[in-house]
């Protein structure tokens, strides 16, 4: 049901772990399904420096947490901005219908990230 | 390395048996009469099917004429649960469980629809009906109580022979889905006062699309569609030759297996159930004790049953989960909510259904495999972070 490329994400995912010294930290959960996702930002000159991610979900869930870090770092927050859930999808190559929400959380999580950082939220 | 699959998904379906496709072959091949046909090809057909009824009838402790032929444990349960229902044209109660496999569940909520009450009666943080709960559910218009003998997904074993007793104390009718325990328990419809039970045979070793209802001599029906007559009018429909014939030899031989198999799949059971609990952080779902000999359901804490799945099946094992995300319907199992798994819980959970082939080199292979999946996920769960 999932293609090479999700697959391999899931298998190997990029910048899995935490940021101790994130400046933003946001996170989004599915109500729908019960998957969790928690994203860690370290911003540097206004760009995406650091970006690390745990996620609670199925294989989905993980490959598009793993896309989404990889789409967004280097990038300004408002270009960050930019990326949507189908982007993440279109980028793994497609997800399953039924599984086209749980891309939805990892661009949620980065939006909550930015907003939260945005509103002076300190991280942790 | 070895690339042998283990399959352990024996609940979901089992590989057909050798003797029953050789049973098979000549009906599939020259032997192809109707068995409705007044000919001799017909004839010698009609003497095939009715043989495999008596092996089926033998295997339940029941008479031939009360076994019919259907296309599988879905259609038993709705031809007992419908056709008792369709003679009572629209008005009385029934009782069925909340753990029931949704080829009664979902039959019921759609008999309430048609005007038929149901109650359905909550189990215990085990998976078990009490009967005590549901005796106090009988009304005076209850006329059938449809309890499963086993649970597909946990492996719970149901008190059916008391659910019976009480059902024949107060005249009402009772159904048993034992798709998960006929070929692996022994199974005696007078013992368990039933007057329904289903059977699927490709449960046990025989061919996906054909099963079977036992229904007491005496009792009266409705016949869920119209047509030529077959199985004694009640399941109109030439009639599925080389599956009838599968299905009676599976059973016959998987009912002389039994004990042997039984201890078997218990002591690998047991050895799988202790592996996995000592991962840590794992809740074994279901009975400890009264469960299936090949059920094995646990819940991984802090990660999400798919992901464990596919990790299996990168590894060559194959299991099935209960959870949102491999349901296909974004809820997880009403089998796991029932027992009072938090969300999180229930979304971690993994079946692992032993059967027929299996060895314990299989058991150990996964008791080597599953622990650095488990770790791995629970690496790149948030969760499992917060909570250490």
């Amino acid at each position: 049901m999932y293609n090479d490329k999700i697959v391999e994400h899931f298998n190997n995912p990029r910048n899995v772990g935490e940021l101790k010294d994130a400046d933003a930290v946001g996170d989004a959960g599915s109500f729908k399904c019960g998957d969790t996702m928690k994203l860690y930002l370290k911003l540097k000159d206004g760009r995406i420096d650091d970006i690390k991610f745990q996620t609670f979900g199925c294989a989905a869930a993980i490959a598009s947490s793993s896309m989404l870090t990889e789409l967004v770092k280097g990038k300004t927050l408002d270009e960050a901005l930019q990326v949507t859930n189908q982007d993440v999808a279109d980028e793994l190559g497609g997800l399953p219908p039924l599984k086209m929400h749980c891309s939805n959380l990892a661009a949620d999580a980065l939006h909550n990230a930015i907003a939260n950082y945005r509103e002076g939220k300190q991280a942790g | 390395m070895t690339s042998r699959l283990i399959y352990m998904d024996h609940g979901a379906t089992t590989p057909l048996r050798e003797e029953a496709l050789e049973a098979m072959m000549p009906f599939l091949k020259g032997q192809y009469g109707n068995p409705s046909s007044l000919h001799a090809p017909g004839r010698e057909v009609r003497n095939a099917v009715e043989e495999a009824r008596e092996k089926t009838a033998r295997a339940l402790s029941a008479q031939p004429e009360e076994i019919y032929f259907t296309a599988g444990g879905t259609e038993a349960n709705n031809l007992a649960l419908r056709g008792a229902a369709k003679i009572r044209n629209g008005s009385g109660h029934i009782i069925t469980s909340s753990v029931e496999h949704h080829a009664v569940l979902d039959v019921c909520k759609d008999l309430e629809k048609e005007g038929y009450e149901v109650t359905y009666v909550p189990v215990d943080q085990y998976g078990k009906v009490n009967p005590e709960t549901l005796k106090n559910a009988i009304k005076d218009d209850t006329f059938l109580i449809s309890v499963m003998a086993a649970n597909n997904e946990i492996g719970t074993m149901q008190p059916v022979q008391e659910i019976g007793r009480l059902a024949r104390e107060n005249n009402i009718l009772f159904h048993t889905d034992a798709v998960q325990v006929v070929g692996q328990l022994p199974v005696d419809v007078q013992e368990m006062n039933v007057d329904f039970l289903s059977l699927s045979a490709h449960k046990f070793n025989g061919p996906k699309g054909i099963g079977a209802l036992y229904m007491r001599r005496g009792i009266k029906i409705a016949p869920l569609y119209q047509g030529g007559g077959q199985e004694r009018k009640l399941r109109p429909g030439t009639e599925n030759v080389p599956g009838i014939i599968g299905l009676g030899r599976a059973l016959e031989l998987a009912t002389e297996e039994i004990p042997g198999k039984k201890k078997h799949l218990e002591s690998l059971r047991d050895r799988l159930i202790k592996g996995l609990l000592g991962i840590g952080d794992v809740i074994l779902n279901g009975h400890p004790d009264e469960r299936l000999p090949g059920n094995v359901n646990v819940s991984f804490k802090y990660i999400e049953g798919e992901s464990v799945l596919l990790s299996l099946d990168m590894e060559g094992i194959a299991a099935s989960s209960g959870s949102a995300c491999s349901s296909g319907s974004l809820e997880p199992s009403h089998v796991l909510s029932a027992i009072g798994l938090e969300h999180s819980e229930a979304h971690g959970s993994v079946r692992f259904s032993l059967g027929r082939g299996n060895t314990e080199a299989d058991v150990e292979t996964v008791l080597e495999k599953a622990p650095p999946i488990v770790e791995r996920l629970r690496n790149m769960s948030p969760t499992y972070h917060r909570s250490q």
